[in-house]
């Protein structure tokens, strides 16, 4: 019994130490903690992830509406928005542009290198790094870039992975070199690469259109996930399978061995041996068209859609948007036996088109379709 | 060792033959061949001569710490007695050396190996050997001992090293050429400087006409990451940086090069400014202030070593190219930037206002450290392998420290003596070395020729490995070295005195023996990549990827032949630009191509991409236009390797 208890303690205490990342931990209004486990057991959940959202738009400071990414940097939070690289810092937002060597106006993706605290954007023209308020660009004239057009960058060690719309790209940064992954060298059937997660172990592509490419990188060994269904909208091989070839965003908890994906039309889950899809009809997902997905564990996840933010805990999904019909902030809540309730809130994120998800402590920021949205967790 | 007294033989050659030899010895130099093989062959390599390049103090004071570039020693000496403690091998062109904060350890960087030697400074004995990156220069430990911060020049970046285990920890970017490193006294800051100048991209299609650009680079020690790039706006080549005890200000040696004028004369500083950036709260402004060294009709060439004195009273600054060390008082300094607004480094005038006194070491001076109560300066005269002990009271050289080495100048010795002084050209402004850093490149496009703004910019080209790939110059007119560093570096550059015939000969048989460095993309066994190995099929190839032909003078492979990549052949590969007289333009070899960016023969390409994603619409520069992304990136990575 002692020996229980311990376990249930150390359980605890491991998932309380998981408040880096926004949902995480539930604090009842008594003062006691109360684990995400224990929360998980009811039907319903006890404690709400509540957000006060907080939005930036031009009239506050932002360079454009716009914002097509959104990155957590310590203190700063980087904004890629249609009409340049904004960076917000001491409640000032500063703002880069092609004048300050910026690849493209139009940032649409963005990576901390953790090591190194350069940041790196992803533009509509090539490729940006930011070191110490330097920015120097790579594009496919000056560089081995293989496309200008850079829809996701994900950092492990030395190398910057980087999905193109002429595939994926490897720049190594002790030797400088460019290694491209294309239809010549892996089995990607379309080019048009949308989403990158590397780590050490193992280095995800999301390809609009051709599934899921693994890259192992001791065996250096490629391997590829498709929609058992085929390139149809069907859907009669569920959790069989990737939910569809039009992938849009991924990201790899190596810890876990968990990959989560957004496509257009649903989600999944993969725990290297089993699939698990969400469609709208079956789980609290608020659209299948999912522009974005950010895993905070194998468990948990946050999906940007085109009709709203939404965080699944692994039983109770959440939803937080302006209402579809009136505009009004929105926040719902789905358990595990299907049953949607409403939760009075009085603000959302800025736009139902959520583009970009980073964490910040128990927040969360969110890139909109008109807007960033900071997301204060509520006690 | 008298420099007039070793080379009386050379004066007396001269003296005695000049008349009568002149017609014999053009014939000889002309050749380009071995001038002075039988005499002295150009294998009597250096490689005895200790050439001290840095120096350091213990914390007490007991010990001077030598670090001697061309024997691969640091030699340890008694500070008051100057006896020779030890000489402790090290790798292969040590670069860069400093202390622990305790004093316990000593780092020291092997440029050629791309290692950092560790020497444990009771035993003298090196206890580990750490890799690090390609090139390293110089190397700093923060003040709690926990980290190492390596510049490494090639890869243009600071390896961050646990400073017990050596284990890399990440590199941060640095500036292109990243070599010296200076931690702030309260140990909160690394500072960095870079020798070539960065790589603007290209906006107007006129960047081979821009100012050259750099930066200091600000890392905050704690964190190990870089949080700010000082702008150094028109300078190229910075050296050495130091910060005054109160860590309230900073100084740099650095190199103003004037690149963008016809090179139509010299006078008033119309090639380069020497300048010192100062830095710092006592500076009181928000960017720093470029201040030239220079006075009116002479130069404080090449300037590479900086201390300021414990009170602060003084900045010295050893000028190599000069061989003087340059003093600067720095409570006038402070009054002359206070007084001043706007840019003053053009004006050589300004210089008499804190400049108080220049004096005269060794050949070459380099690395200088002061003794704790500031009396005593000691300096590295690279070149002539001794060490000056100034009294920093008198400002005169008090004694002069000879370190072992052979007793005798040899021919290459006195060449690449040549290279370094700046007292040929006119007003001592320039040597080689000014535009040559350690006898290699500056990154820089030129304007040589005095025939019109813009004319014939040409790009600056590396040295090493140029033995026999004559004829030279981006146009192949020069038929051989001596004519490149004889009669055409003394009529467009130096416009003062010729080089008597056998220091002439000499200089060209030390440019001549310039061994290329080890090439950092090419794997310890021999073995090409298999990018490499594709990108080398390419290279070679005689059909392209529609199954025609390429012509033999379309292919790589023919301009860029044999062992050192070129065919010494002039083609026009149809890179000429409006402002150039001509199209034809002899093939440039590969060696360590990959260190040289940027390319083409005024530097238009920014990369070696740009070379064909740009600029070879017509593929005359090469069939390439059937190539794919991934296969030109092969190319590239083939061309690195050589």
């Amino acid at each position: 019994m002692k020996k229980l208890c311990m376990i249930a303690m150390l359980l605890i205490a491991a998932i309380n130490a998981y408040s880096a990342s926004p949902a995480s931990v539930s604090k009842p209004a008594n003062g006691a903690h109360k684990s995400h486990a224990a929360q998980a057991a009811s039907a319903a959940p006890q404690v709400l992830p509540r957000f006060r959202f907080e939005n930036f738009t031009t009239a506050n400071g932002l360079p454009n509406n716009h914002v097509f990414a959104v990155l957590v940097d310590g203190d700063r939070i980087w904004a890629g928005t249609e009409n340049g690289l904004a960076v917000y810092e001491n409640h000032v937002w500063k703002v880069y542009t092609t004048a300050d060597g910026l690849a493209h106006r139009a940032v649409i993706s963005l990576a901390l290198d953790k090591n190194t605290g350069d940041v790196w954007a992803g533009t509509m023209g090539g490729l940006s790094r930011i070191s110490g308020g330097h920015i120097d660009s790579f594009t496919q004239l000056n560089s081995g870039l293989s496309n200008n057009v850079v829809y996701n960058i994900s950092i492990e060690g030395e190398n910057v992975w980087i999905a193109t719309a002429a595939g994926g790209c490897r720049l190594n940064l002790h030797t400088n070199q460019w290694s491209l992954y294309n239809e010549r060298n892996t089995p990607m059937f379309e080019i048009w690469n949308y989403a990158v997660s590397a780590t050490p172990t193992k280095v995800f592509y999301g390809v609009w259109g051709s599934g899921i490419l693994e890259y192992d990188q001791k065996t250096a060994k490629w391997t590829r996930y498709d929609d058992p269904d085929g390139e149809t909208e069907t859907v009669v091989m569920k959790d069989q399978g990737l939910i569809h070839e039009i992938v849009t965003s991924v990201s790899y908890m190596e810890k876990e061995n968990v990959l989560w994906a957004a496509t257009y039309f649903g989600d999944s889950h993969y725990d290297g041996r089993y699939w698990h899809n969400f469609l709208t009809k079956d789980s609290g997902l608020p659209s299948n068209f999912t522009n974005y997905v950010k895993g905070v564990d194998g468990k948990r996840a946050w999906f940007g859609t085109d009709k709203g933010l939404a965080y699944y805990d692994g039983e109770n999904w959440f939803v937080y948007r302006p209402s579809l019909t009136d505009g009004k902030p929105e926040m719902t809540v789905r358990n595990a036996k299907g049953i949607v309730t409403p939760v009075a809130v009085t603000t959302a994120p800025a736009h139902n088109y959520i583009l970009g998800i980073d964490f910040q402590g128990n927040d969360i920021w969110v890139a909109t379709a008109d807007g960033l949205s900071h997301g204060i967790r509520q006690p | 060792m008298n420099r007039r007294a070793q080379h009386g033989f050379h004066f007396g050659v001269c003296a005695g033959f000049a008349a009568a030899s002149v017609a014999l010895l053009s014939v000889e130099l002309w050749t380009g061949g071995n001038v002075r093989a039988a005499a002295q062959p150009e294998t009597s390599a250096t490689e005895d001569y200790s050439s001290p390049l840095e120096v350091l103090l213990s914390p007490d004071g007991a010990r001077l710490y030598v670090l001697c570039q061309q024997s691969n020693e640091v030699r340890v000496l008694n500070a008051a007695s100057f006896a020779v403690i030890k000489n402790i091998a090290m790798g292969r062109v040590p670069r860069g050396f400093s202390l622990s904060f305790k004093g316990d350890k000593l780092f020291v960087t092997n440029s050629w190996d791309d290692t950092l030697s560790v020497i444990d400074t009771k035993t003298l004995a090196v206890v580990a050997t750490w890799s690090v990156g390609a090139e390293p220069s110089s190397v700093v430990e923060d003040r709690a001992g926990k980290r190492l911060f390596v510049a490494n020049r090639i890869s243009g970046d600071i390896a961050v090293l646990d400073a017990q285990t050596g284990v890399e920890e990440k590199r941060l970017l640095a500036g292109r050429g990243a070599s010296y490193l200076a931690l702030s006294p309260d140990g909160s800051r690394i500072y960095v400087t870079h020798v070539y100048p960065k790589i603007v991209p290209r906006q107007t299609g006129l960047e081979n006409r821009m100012e050259p650009e750099s930066e200091i680079t600000v890392i905050d020690a704690e964190r190990a990451v870089v949080i700010d790039r000082v702008p150094l706006h028109a300078i190229a080549g910075v050296f050495h940086l130091a910060l005054s005890a109160d860590g309230r200000l900073g100084v740099a040696a650095e190199y103003h090069p004037k690149n963008l004028i016809p090179l139509a004369h010299v006078e008033h500083g119309g090639t380069f400014t020497y300048s010192l950036e100062v830095f710092g709260a006592d500076v009181g402004k928000a960017a720093p202030i470029e201040v030239p060294l220079d006075e009116l009709e002479r130069y404080a060439s090449q300037p590479f070593g900086v201390a300021i004195a414990p009170d602060k009273s003084r900045v010295y600054v050893t000028c190599g190219g000069s061989e003087i060390v340059t003093v600067v008082d720095v409570p006038r300094l402070l009054r002359f930037i206070h007084a001043h607004t706007g840019l003053f480094a053009q004006d050589l005038s300004a210089s008499a206002n804190y400049v108080v006194t220049r004096i005269p070491v060794g050949l070459n001076p380099r690395g200088l450290a002061l003794s704790r109560d500031g009396r005593r300066l000691f300096v590295a005269n690279r070149l002539d392998d001794t060490v000056s002990m100034i009294d920093t009271r008198t400002n005169r050289v008090a004694s002069t420290i000879t370190l072992a080495g052979p007793k005798t100048i040899s021919q290459l010795r006195h060449g690449e003596q040549t290279f370094y002084t700046s007292r040929y050209s006119f007003q001592g402004q320039m040597g080689c070395a000014s535009c040559h850093i350690d006898s290699t490149f500056d990154g820089i496009q030129w304007n040589l020729e005095p025939d019109g703004f813009g004319r014939n910019t040409v790009d600056n080209k590396i040295l090493e490995d140029i033995k026999d790939t004559e004829p030279y110059k981006w146009t192949g007119t020069n038929p051989n070295i001596p004519t490149e560093c004889g009669p055409r570096t003394e009529k467009f550059f130096w416009r003062s005195e010729n080089y008597d015939n056998l220091t002439l000969a000499d200089l060209a048989a030390y440019v001549r023996s310039l061994a290329p460095r080890p090439n950092r993309w090419r794997q310890a066994n021999g073995e090409l990549t298999p990018a490499q190995e594709r990108g080398k099929a390419i290279f070679e190839r005689a059909v392209d990827k529609f199954k025609k032909p390429i012509p033999e003078y379309n292919r790589c492979s023919y301009c860029h032949s044999g062992p050192k990549g070129t065919s010494q052949i002039i083609f026009n590969v149809g890179t000429r630009k409006p402002n150039d007289n001509t199209g034809l333009l002899k093939a440039p070899m590969l060696t360590n191509i990959a260190l040289t960016a940027p390319y083409l023969h005024d530097g238009s390409a920014r990369s070696l991409e740009e070379i064909w994603t740009i600029y070879n619409p017509d593929d005359k520069h090469g069939r390439t236009n059937d190539l794919t992304k991934d296969e030109l990136n092969d190319l590239i990575e083939y061309l690195k390797s050589r």
